[in-house]
């Protein structure tokens, strides 16, 4: 089985489809000569031509309204906005038109579409390069939220999304897209080549969305994460040396709960933890899901471990993204009580 | 330093006062080559394409180019605004009633979306605003659909989803209609670019009116139109009132819509909209083009919002009550009538015939409709209808709230 990055896992999740579906188009700033600012889309214009991979005009609103209008008559875009802190401008499409075409059309216009973003920080970005919106998103009925954190689950979700009847929120971590992250920025940066989640299946696979994977099994407590927050976890967890039972979560909207429900029960305790800022944020979400499910197993009080309700900082990033030691803390809070 | 704030003509108790606009004599254009390039597009984005002159007759090259249209087909256009505007006329007056929650009349911009609908072909979809029911008359729309929709009763296709006026027919080429002004624009244009890749022989016409023209998505469906051009009909319906705003707010400095689309590098046109036979003619010139493959077009219709921007406006508030009568384009339906007349096809006598007998049909479709429910006396769909349709299969949590509703 072929080792890939998350990059390269995406970019083939795209040519297989490309192959298969001539409905399949590819699109976005940088996307189509070039192969995109960060290479996901690099040869595929060369191989697929020019009319199913191209470049667009500096204008999200254009991006996802174009795609609108082409997923109503029959294709399948999967448009690619350059960094989530972008898509805003394609806000009013997305949310008010993509999510909602089928429901106000009673079923006569659909709106298959991908919206790929590379979302979370980690890379220096500053505060516009930076941004987690998940929660931006999945406050929208009609729309589907999905965001991996493997090179495999990358591959599998975006065939899912793709070849998904309704429009798919695509949010790529652009810290993993090279290899995993712990949370030391300091430390040796280990590629995908090295972790077998780098491991890809050749051809054509899809992950159902709505589907969460128990990236590691505990009994202490329950770990909600997503994207890059799966590796902190993991990384807190071996270091606090606490049994965490760390859930990746894949897919927001629709939510796997039926996955979280069973682990809370068992532990009875349960951590939630995501880079996005914390008012309003997805946590918020989760928890009260949580309570409402599982109440009456619960051991200790919800904890939840974010990005702080300030801008992304550029000079200060490691002070600001939500590192293992914050997330140790919150799991000893929770084994506290 | 000093700032510029447009104003209207006139605002209310003053002369309604016209005399700013520059209206050419008709037959002063004539017709372009189908391949005619934005740049040479100068004199149409400034001018004024007319057919009918002030005696009703039809002048020029622009009317030879549609000579072949007969009086049957100009009687079929006579009689679609008509009947537009019996239906304008019973669904306001339904709406004075209590029956529908909301109406939005198109009086006066009759022609533009009757003799443009006639000129397109199965297939090719309209990307609409809320004032193009025009559209859907001459694509002979069910009239119980459409009053349905309005009634939100078991004859709305679309199931008390949408507020009144906000149609939606796939069959019809009549794109559903979203509240959000503009965004239709630029779907239309991936619509298009659809057309062109699946290579169906099929076009895409986006509306927009002059207010709306000032939104994101007009300029993101202009450059975009212009960078891949794809077989789209740019349409600006520029009615001379956004809601209480005068259409001086949104030109800015530019003389007209048409010469900002060919700024954009885009072949546009200026067109009397309140004349049957240049709507005609400019259509189907415009059609011809697009299927052709020329890439797109746009078509700045210069017309006047007679009624009330909707049920819930009240104009005499910002503009002088006569300010219509004064419209020196004057009324679609009078033209064409007159010019039907002239011809010989048409008399006083049967045009107050048929104008009758239209509304009689009308009012007979209204109360069989009404019969199914009105907001007076509803009978409203199922209230389960809220969840379906959110996705194409309903997931966990919406099955949960509809079971948490009772359904």
């Amino acid at each position: 089985m072929p080792r890939m990055t998350m990059i390269e896992a995406l970019r083939d999740a795209m040519d297989v489809m490309l192959s298969q579906d001539p409905r399949v188009l590819v699109f976005g700033e940088d996307v189509g000569y070039f192969g995109g600012v960060f290479r996901c889309t690099a040869g595929l214009q060369a191989k697929h031509g020019e009319n199913r991979v191209f470049d667009t005009p500096i204008n999200e609103s254009a991006i996802v309204g174009m795609a609108v209008g082409m997923a109503a008559q029959g294709m399948r875009p999967c448009a690619e906005v350059q960094f989530a802190d972008y898509v805003y401008p394609a806000y009013d499409q997305i949310t008010q038109e993509a999510a909602r075409l089928r429901h106000r059309s009673n079923g006569m216009f659909t709106c298959p579409l991908v919206v790929r973003m590379p979302t979370g920080g980690g890379i220096f970005g500053g505060q516009t390069h930076s941004q987690s919106p998940e929660a931006l998103f999945t406050h929208v009925a009609g729309l589907k939220v999905v965001i991996p954190s493997t090179p495999h689950d990358a591959k599998g979700l975006l065939i899912a999304a793709i070849e998904d009847p309704d429009p798919v929120i695509f949010l790529e971590p652009k810290r993993l897209y090279n290899g995993p992250f712990y949370g030391d920025h300091s430390g040796k940066s280990v590629g995908w080549a090295q972790h077998p989640a780098g491991d890809v299946p050749e051809g054509h696979y899809s992950i159902d969305l709505g589907k969460a994977d128990i990236r590691r099994e505990g009994s202490d407590v329950t770990v909600l994460a997503y994207g890059t927050m799966v590796y902190v976890a993991e990384a807190a967890a071996d270091k606090s040396g606490i049994d965490a039972e760390i859930i990746d979560l894949r897919s927001l909207l629709p939510l796997d709960l039926g996955t979280i429900k069973a682990s809370v029960e068992k532990t009875g305790r349960c951590v939630v933890v995501h880079e996005a800022t914390r008012t309003s944020g997805f946590g918020g979400e989760l928890i009260a899901e949580v309570q409402e499910a599982c109440f009456w197993h619960l051991k200790s009080p919800l904890q939840r471990v974010t990005g702080w309700d300030a801008p992304y900082p550029h000079a200060t990033e490691w002070d600001y993204f939500p590192g293992p030691d914050r997330v140790i803390r919150a799991l000893q809070k929770s084994m506290e009580d | 330093m000093k700032l510029n704030f447009p104003h209207p003509p006139a605002r209310p108790n003053e002369t309604p006062d016209f005399s700013a606009l520059d209206i050419p004599p008709a037959g002063a254009l004539d017709v372009p080559a189908l391949d005619i390039a934005a740049v040479d597009s100068r004199d149409y984005a400034n001018g004024l394409i007319r057919v009918l002159n002030e005696n009703g007759e039809a002048v020029g090259p622009w009317a030879d180019y549609i000579a072949d249209l007969d009086s049957e087909a100009l009687l079929q256009g006579l009689r679609d605004m008509l009947r537009m505007r019996a239906v304008d006329k019973r669904m306001l007056n339904a709406q004075r009633q209590g029956k529908t929650s909301f109406y939005l009349q198109c009086t006066g911009e009759e022609a533009i979306g009757c003799g443009f609908q006639r000129q397109l072909a199965a297939g090719d979809m309209n990307f609409p605003t809320y004032r193009q029911q025009s559209l859907l008359i001459a694509a002979d729309y069910p009239l119980e659909s459409l009053m349905g929709q309005l009634y939100s009763n078991d004859l709305d296709p679309l199931e008390g989803r949408q507020l009144p006026i906000m149609h939606s027919s796939r069959e019809h080429g009549f794109f559903s209609i979203s509240g959000n002004l503009g965004t239709q624009y630029i779907q239309a244009v991936g619509w298009a670019m659809a057309n062109a890749l699946s290579d169906n022989g099929q076009i895409a016409a986006a509306w927009i009116g002059d207010g709306a023209t000032a939104s994101n998505d007009f300029h993101a469906a202009l450059l975009t139109a212009s960078v891949y051009r794809p077989p789209v009909i740019l349409n600006i319906v520029n009615n001379q009132w956004a809601i209480s705003t005068y259409t001086g707010v949104a030109t800015g400095g530019s003389r007209t819509y048409a010469a900002r689309a060919r700024g954009y590098g885009i072949p546009a046109l200026r067109v009397d909209g309140n004349d049957y036979l240049a709507v005609a003619a400019v259509s189907r010139w415009a059609v011809e083009r697009t299927r052709a493959g020329h890439g797109p077009v746009a078509i700045e219709w210069f017309t006047y919002r007679v009624a009330a921007h909707s049920t819930s406006d009240d104009p005499s508030a910002y503009r002088p009550n006569d300010e219509a009568k004064a419209w020196p384009l004057g009324d679609p339906i009078e033209r064409l009538k007159t010019h039907l007349v002239l011809r010989g096809d048409w008399s006083d006598d049967r045009h107050v015939q048929t104008e009758a007998e239209i509304l009689d049909g009308v009012t007979a479709v209204q109360k069989e409709v009404e019969k199914h429910g009105t907001f007076v006396k509803p009978q409203p769909t199922s209230p389960s209808t809220i969840f379906k349709g959110v996705y194409a299969d309903m997931p966990e949590h919406l099955r949960r709230q509809r079971q948490e509703m009772g359904y």
